[in-house]
């Protein structure tokens, strides 16, 4: 349950697993020299995989101004973020505009001219009250002074309210921003992936600040959002000061999120599981098509000694909870138990296994014929793809097992 | 929304056969708003509280963020005190549901609200940057001066820009006076200064609005302590009431939040802004239940008439409403 703990959606949270599974379960682990190093690897990877953007640097337009919308909900930091964009763009030898169009709330604008002020940049102060018209001049003033950036801060709003939403789609339809950028706060739960696809569907999102990420929430929402719009994260706040803003990197996320759990545990255990060489040899018997149930059996037993996945997962933060019906462990007991019930012989030349013989299994392993057939089919179909894959060298077969144990 | 599609896409869902989890997963997938509509929909009549209809009930509550071990004890408990029950129809569901949830926030022990002497009662609103303290502190001022109660506002948000001109603006629309020091100030010096203007001008209420902050910055926590320490020099047992104010759309890391706060401050009671938005806040409960911090407030826009009194039944009502809009 700590993954609805951390606050991620479970969908995306599925997804995520289901990946780290696919290649967890099959064959780079059990190659690998150090499995459970290996294992940790994968989990950043897909982490890092999910987090990273197409594009997570900022747009520049061929047409000065580069003009960066910022949007979302009230207080998720829209303001201090357009002053430590503009700070960030004047360091980097840009001569940026700051603009605010929130007309709304109370003392918004002169916010933005303190803000400002104290990031040294300029900001556009002349007075109005229509959120459009301001904008319109801000990007006139813009080209006037020759400055290449402009920084429209616009007025939170909740993805319901029609008539603002449809004040910020007036807004974006007069400037043409090169960037939508909406601001998040780290620190939402289940509600924040619903508002994002909202701003989405109205202004198409082209990237997401995520803000106060020098608190201690997870951030698994932030997570969420970016997976369900398929948007990038582009910096990330971590203070309240001008210089308080990072672009994003998925790396240190990713770290983030890992070195909260506890990883190590699970290295020890894996590595402790899987003796060094012994997944070559392996290998070897899947290219010389000698691999039996007998080997299924023992690799089974390597899968749940590890602690199955369901444990593993167990070890990784915000994975927590999510493995039941995820990987049947039921049919992996019983499969198991089938297999026991069989001679030495049986095991090894499953071809002589007929009715009778079956049935007694099934007897002796307290399951039905139904399922030892079912098992003898799967092993049979396994054992063709080892041949077709091994041909080629690599061998995938055991992912191909392991698939027979997904739902 | 292409992109959204081809990331919903790379994976699709497998077959998932049963188990609870299976298909509380499924139903998380929905909105808690059609979730909602689809539970309606089986309660038109008479229904068995079974399975199904718990993990129904179950994913709508994690969805408005009650959080994961609250929730399991609201579904355990309904489990094992009305297995097979029938409900006649929606509202009884909801009546079930609101019992439940009373019981178990009931049996915390709410903190005890001390008690005003001097007259003046001093309200401090605390929380983290944008969580709504602002405007709740103009909206708290105005009902109050609205029911004729004599009261001072003070802006102790030194540090934000803007913010004492924002809270001045709230002051006007409240019809309170404001005391302010420059923007940059020591906070301790302008709550300190309120202090002795509320006593002296035998105000009934002073409200004051804090700077927001992050509960994992120390220094800034510490700071906090002093504006209490600094208030109880004048008045032993002030603040009379300390509220967290909370944004709806805060997950689990809310409980982390009270705990700090209420570490640092002392904090008496709860204020839950923004449930206009699709956010529930239901993090909130699981406050009241680990802190025993009660919420007391609602906040429901921006308009200076739209904070309203915590109403349980509503509230869980609101969880479960469907919405059009
Ligand atoms: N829709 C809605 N917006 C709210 C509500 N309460 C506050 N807001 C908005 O949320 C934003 C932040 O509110 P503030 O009162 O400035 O929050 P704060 O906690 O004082 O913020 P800082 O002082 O910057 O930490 C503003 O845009 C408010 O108008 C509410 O109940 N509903
Ligand atoms: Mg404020």
């Amino acid at each position: 349950m700590a993954l609805l703990e951390a606050d991620v959606n479970v969908q995306v949270a599925q997804q995520f697993l289901s990946r780290v599974r696919e290649r967890a379960i099959g064959d780079e682990v059990l190659k690998s020299l150090t499995p459970g190093q290996h294992l940790v690897g994968i989990v950043r990877e897909e982490l890092e995989a999910l987090l990273k953007g197409p594009d997570q640097k900022l747009k520049i337009s061929a047409m000065p101004p580069t003009t960066l919308v910022l949007c979302g909900l009230q207080g998720s930091g829209k303001t201090t973020t357009a002053g430590k964009l503009g700070w960030l763009l004047k360091e980097r030898g840009n001569l940026p505009l700051l603009t605010s169009v929130d007309v709304h709330r109370p003392a918004a604008r002169e916010q933005l001219a303190t803000v400002a002020r104290a990031a040294q940049v300029r900001c556009f102060e002349e007075a109005g009250e229509d959120p459009v018209d301001l904008a319109a001049r801000s990007v006139y003033a813009a080209r006037q002074t020759g400055c290449d950036f402009l920084i429209v801060d616009s007025a939170g709003r909740l993805q319901i309210d029609q008539k603002l939403m449809e004040e910020l789609a007036r807004v974006v339809e007069r400037v043409q921003p090169t960037e939508i950028l909406y601001v998040a706060d780290a620190m939402s739960g289940q509600d924040a992936v619903r508002s994002a696809l909202e701003f989405h569907r109205r202004v198409n999102l082209t990237g997401i600040v995520l803000t106060k990420l020098d608190g201690d929430a997870r951030g698994g929402a932030a997570l969420s959002v970016r997976s369900i719009t398929g948007v990038p994260i582009k910096f990330a706040g971590m203070g309240e000061r001008p210089e308080d803003l990072e672009p994003f990197y998925p790396d240190r996320m990713a770290s983030r999120i890992l070195g909260m759990g506890d990883v190590l545990s699970l290295v020890e255990r894996a590595q402790s599981t899987f003796r060094e060489g012994e997944a070559e040899k392996l290998q070897h018997k899947f290219k010389k098509q000698a691999f039996t149930l007998e080997d299924f059996l023992e690799q089974l037993g390597k899968i749940r000694r590890m602690g199955t996945l369901k444990e593993i997962m167990g070890m990784i933060p915000g994975l927590q909870g999510m493995e039941d019906g995820q990987v049947d462990e039921g049919r992996m007991v019983r499969t198991e138990a089938i297999i026991r019930s069989m001679t030495g012989h049986e095991r090894r030349t499953p071809e002589i296994l007929d009715g009778s013989r079956r049935r007694r299994i099934a007897r002796g392993s307290g399951t039905t014929v139904q399922e030892v057939n079912e098992l003898l089919r799967q092993f049979k179909q396994a054992r063709k793809m080892m041949r077709l894959f091994s041909k080629g060298g690599q061998g995938s077969s055991l992912k191909s097992l392991a698939r027979s144990f997904k739902r | 929304m292409d992109s959204s599609e081809r990331q919903l896409g790379a994976a699709p869902p497998r077959r998932t056969s049963g188990g609870a989890l299976g298909r509380l997963l499924r139903g998380l997938e929905r909105t808690r708003h059609s979730l909602a509509e689809k539970l309606k929909e089986l309660v038109q009549g008479p229904a068995r509280v079974d399975a199904d209809l718990l993990d129904r009930v179950e994913a709508i509550l994690l969805l408005s963020d009650v959080g994961p071990a609250l929730t399991a004890e609201v579904i355990h408990s309904l489990r094992r005190s009305a297995p097979g029950t029938q409900v006649k129809n929606w509202s009884e569901l909801l009546e079930l549901v609101r019992g439940e949830m009373k019981r178990i926030l009931s049996a915390v022990p709410p903190r005890p609200k001390a008690s005003v002497t001097s007259g003046l009662e001093v309200v401090l609103l605390v929380g983290v940057n944008g969580g709504g303290k602002t405007t709740t502190a103009g909206k708290l001022a105005a009902r109050w001066a609205r029911e004729g109660k004599r009261g001072l506002l003070c802006a102790a948000d030194t540090f934000r820009a803007a913010a004492v001109e924002q809270i001045a603006v709230w002051a006007q629309r409240a019809g309170v006076d404001l005391i302010r020091h420059q923007g940059g100030a020591d906070p301790s010096a302008v709550v300190f200064d309120s202090v002795d203007a509320a006593l002296a001008r035998h105000c009934d209420f002073l409200i004051i609005d804090t700077a927001g902050r992050l509960h994992t910055r120390e220094p800034l926590m510490h700071e906090l302590e002093k504006v209490v320490r600094v208030i109880r020099k004048r008045i032993p047992r002030a603040p009379h009431q300390v509220l967290l104010v909370l944004d709806a759309t805060t997950g689990q890391n809310g409980v982390e939040q009270a705990r700090r706060f209420l570490q640092f401050a002392g904090v008496t009671g709860l204020v839950l802004s923004k449930l206009d938005g699709t956010a529930r806040g239901g993090v909130a409960l699981g406050i009241a239940k680990e802190l025993g911090i009660s919420l007391q407030w609602v906040g429901v826009g921006e308009g200076v008439e739209d904070l309203v009194e915590f109403d349980p039944d509503a509230y869980v009502d609101g969880i479960f409403e469907e919405q059009t809009g």
